[in-house]
């Protein structure tokens, strides 16, 4: 493998892969701790219908209007989890099967009555995602990464991916404290006059962003391994906040290049010719390392 | 043509896959309601993600042994055994580290569907042929479905229906006090695996119909809108199972009735469509239930907070009591009372004096209890109580010489 194949075929792909999963696993941190990671499951399941939804109002696949009814579909099964639990008194677990299994359902149908037989949008492509298909034609090799004229063919997803994957740092570094302080004592930060519900929401919908910008890209099943594998086996090595997120961006790093690695050259090793499914790849290696880290993570005990 | 469906009238194999999925959504949520109970709910989406590696797993091996890799029942069995592991997973990441339960569950669903995914699009490099279809599991298709298959779904669902009834004392046990239960000699661990297998046992069967993603659906939503119809465990058992069995029918019906229509995403339909009726509707814990239970609590503190400015000779500002009086015939649109009015308020008056001498008075600090502004003192003591009451309000006279 050299650079001439390495980077049109598997660079951009590999560093989308990256991207979506930090973008994932930084949020994932805080969803894991205020034990809101079932949160993330729902989301990456109504991501369907809204851009089923979006695509049926705009009738063109159109980036940006997919995102934008995937947010919005994002926020309408939150309002409905609320109002189910809250006016119905059902505990919240059970308000979500309820909320999420209907809005996926619903987008289903939705595909299968409209005509969208034209267009590259089905069920399989929302949850596998089409890493391998992000690919770099215009490059030539590494020197490529000079030249203006082959930058200029890179996919769009990268940009938008590495956009989402910015703006959920910089968040994340801007409201560290208030974030820190809700998130381990909630009556603390209420008292300390902190807005405690609106920090709640702002971290469901910083979630739904990085949640619909990696699905955009790789499919919704490394949307939620990424919210939950890194930050849980990061909350198995550390008793630090700041420590525990450094963890999941290196486990989520580790898992989209070991999984991108594996599943496209994994099987040439072993004789066979195809590459298989690089999001579910990824998925499984994040399986490993949690379960490596339930084994021997220094922290995985309750102290 | 959906008339004929719902009587089944519409051929052998939609006749039978419309009953199949009739016992499958009542043994769904009847096995449901006990997980629902014990605040599980999502771990059935632990379990039911986790079959997919499952499947794969079975396809890949029967067909290297030269069967052919469709076959039914060896899928259910390795989709049974990949989820059983799903389920040791959350129970291990819950009990050796520290993750809670919703955390272990996330876990365990994205990585055991990721693998499974991988098996699949190893599977489509596979040379066999006769792959395709195995992403019917996914969200479930019952076209095309045999007859063999169609008769061990609907023995599947009998099967769990028949267990649960067995079993459903102690399951109940369980669900509202795990302590009582194991102090009246039950064992909590072999109740909690024999409610998780019945679960497996419905994910399993009604993979074929309605597809791993969405059976979770069939297990939370018809015990959730049982639950707005009775407080009571047996009830909201049996509610589910029927909730569930007219989702399961209904569902099919419609999807036999149309092409386009898939089963899976129909009968969850159906199911919300149930679940949103109740939600509605129910008597006393529905959304229109409680409302007009708000507006009357409301119009009383009105009415009564109204007559006592009218009995004092107050004027009243506040638009909503205008109205409500006026409505009435209390007072007339310029705000002074009417004859009925006037009477009213002046019992209202009385009433609110008899209450301040009962709070003021020890020897009836049980009925004072009872007092909030809305109910009558007639209600709560006697008539001679209320006599004594009176008498009290009237002032100690002096005692002459």
């Amino acid at each position: 493998m050299n650079g001439a194949e390495f980077v049109p075929l598997s660079l951009t792909p590999l560093v989308i892969g990256c991207l979506a999963a930090i973008a994932c696993a930084l949020p994932g941190n805080f969803l894991v701790l205020r034990r809101q990671a079932l949160i993330g499951d729902a989301i990456s399941h109504v991501v369907l219908p809204g851009i089923v939804v979006a695509f049926l109002v705009t009738g063109v696949i159109s980036t940006w209007a997919m995102m934008a009814g995937a947010a919005a579909a994002a926020l309408l099964a939150v309002a409905m989890i609320e109002v189910i639990r809250r006016f119905g008194r059902i505990e919240p677990g059970a308000a979500m099967g309820v909320t999420f299994t209907t809005l996926f359902a619903a987008g289903v149908l939705m595909l299968e009555q409209s005509d969208t037989s034209g267009v590259h949008l089905d069920v399989e492509h929302a949850l596998y995602g089409n890493l391998e298909s992000l690919i770099w034609l215009e490059a030539t090799g590494w020197h490529s990464l000079l030249d203006p004229s082959a930058l200029a063919g890179l996919p769009s997803e990268l940009f938008r991916i590495l956009a989402v994957t910015l703006v959920v740092g910089v968040l994340l570094a801007v409201f560290w404290r208030p974030l820190a302080i809700s998130t381990f004592d909630e009556g603390y930060a209420a008292a300390l006059g902190l807005p405690v519900r609106w920090i709640g929401l702002g971290v469901v919908i910083v979630s739904a962003l990085a949640a619909v910008a990696a699905f955009d890209a790789v499919g919704s099943i490394i949307v939620i391994a990424m919210f939950i594998c890194p930050a849980a086996a990061a909350r198995l090595m550390t008793n630090r906040l700041g420590v525990q997120v450094a963890w999941s961006v290196f486990f989520a790093l580790m898992s989209a290049v070991l999984g991108f690695v594996l599943a496209g050259y994994g099987p040439l090793w072993l004789g066979a010719s195809d590459a298989v499914s690089a999001a579910g790849m990824i998925a499984t290696v994040s399986g490993f390392i949690l379960v490596l880290a339930g084994l021997f993570g220094p922290a995985r005990k309750r102290a | 043509m959906l008339l004929e469906a719902l009587t089944f009238q519409l051929g052998y194999n939609a006749t039978l896959v419309t009953l199949g999925a009739m016992l499958l959504g009542g043994a769904a949520g009847v096995t449901g309601t006990f997980l629902f109970l014990r605040k599980r709910a999502l771990v059935s989406d632990a379990i039911a993600h986790a079959t997919l590696p499952g499947v794969g797993m079975a396809f890949i091996v029967m067909a290297a042994v030269g069967l052919d890799g469709r076959w039914l029942p060896g899928l259910l069995a390795g989709s049974a055994v990949s989820a059983f592991a799903g389920l040791l997973s959350v129970q291990w990441l819950v009990s050796r580290t520290r993750l809670s339960e919703d955390a272990a569950i996330g876990a365990v669903l994205s990585v055991f569907f990721g693998f499974g995914i991988v098996l699949l699009t190893v599977i489509q490099t596979m040379a066999t042929g006769g792959q395709a279809g195995l992403e019917g599991f996914l969200l479930g298709s019952t076209a095309g479905m045999l007859f063999a298959d169609a008769v061990l779904i609907a023995l599947g669902g009998a099967l769990v229906l028949a267990i649960v009834v067995l079993l459903r004392r102690p399951m109940t046990m369980m669900a509202f006090d795990p302590g009582f239960a194991a102090a009246s000699g039950l064992n909590p661990g072999r109740i909690d695996l024999a409610m998780m297998g019945l679960v497996l046992a419905v994910t399993v069967v009604g993979l074929k119909v309605v597809g791993l993603i969405l059976i979770v659906a069939l297990l939370i939503i018809p015990p959730v809108t049982a639950r707005f119809w009775s407080d009571r465990a047996d009830r909201v058992v049996l509610g589910a199972g029927l909730f569930g069995a007219v989702s399961g029918w209904m569902g099919a019906a419609i999807s036999a009735s149309a092409p386009d229509l898939p089963t899976g995403p129909i009968i969850v339909l159906v199911a919300f469509g149930l679940f949103a009726l109740s939600f509605a509707f129910a008597p006393s814990r529905g959304l229109a239930s409680m409302w007009a239970r708000h507006r009357r609590f409301q119009t009383g503190v009105h009415l009564r907070q109204g007559l006592l400015s009218l009995a004092q000779g107050q004027p009243i500002y506040e638009p909503l009591t205008l109205r409500l009086l006026q409505r009435r015939g209390l007072v007339r649109a310029d705000g002074v009372a009417t004859d009925e009015g006037a009477a009213r308020a002046a019992r209202a008056l009385m009433d609110e004096r008899r209450w301040d001498v009962a709070r003021a008075t020890p020897e009836f600090e049980l009925a004072a209890a009872r007092y909030d502004g809305l109910a009558r003192i007639e209600e709560v003591l006697t008539a001679d109580q209320i006599a004594g009451i009176d008498a009290r309000i009237a002032g100690p006279r002096e005692a002459r010489a």
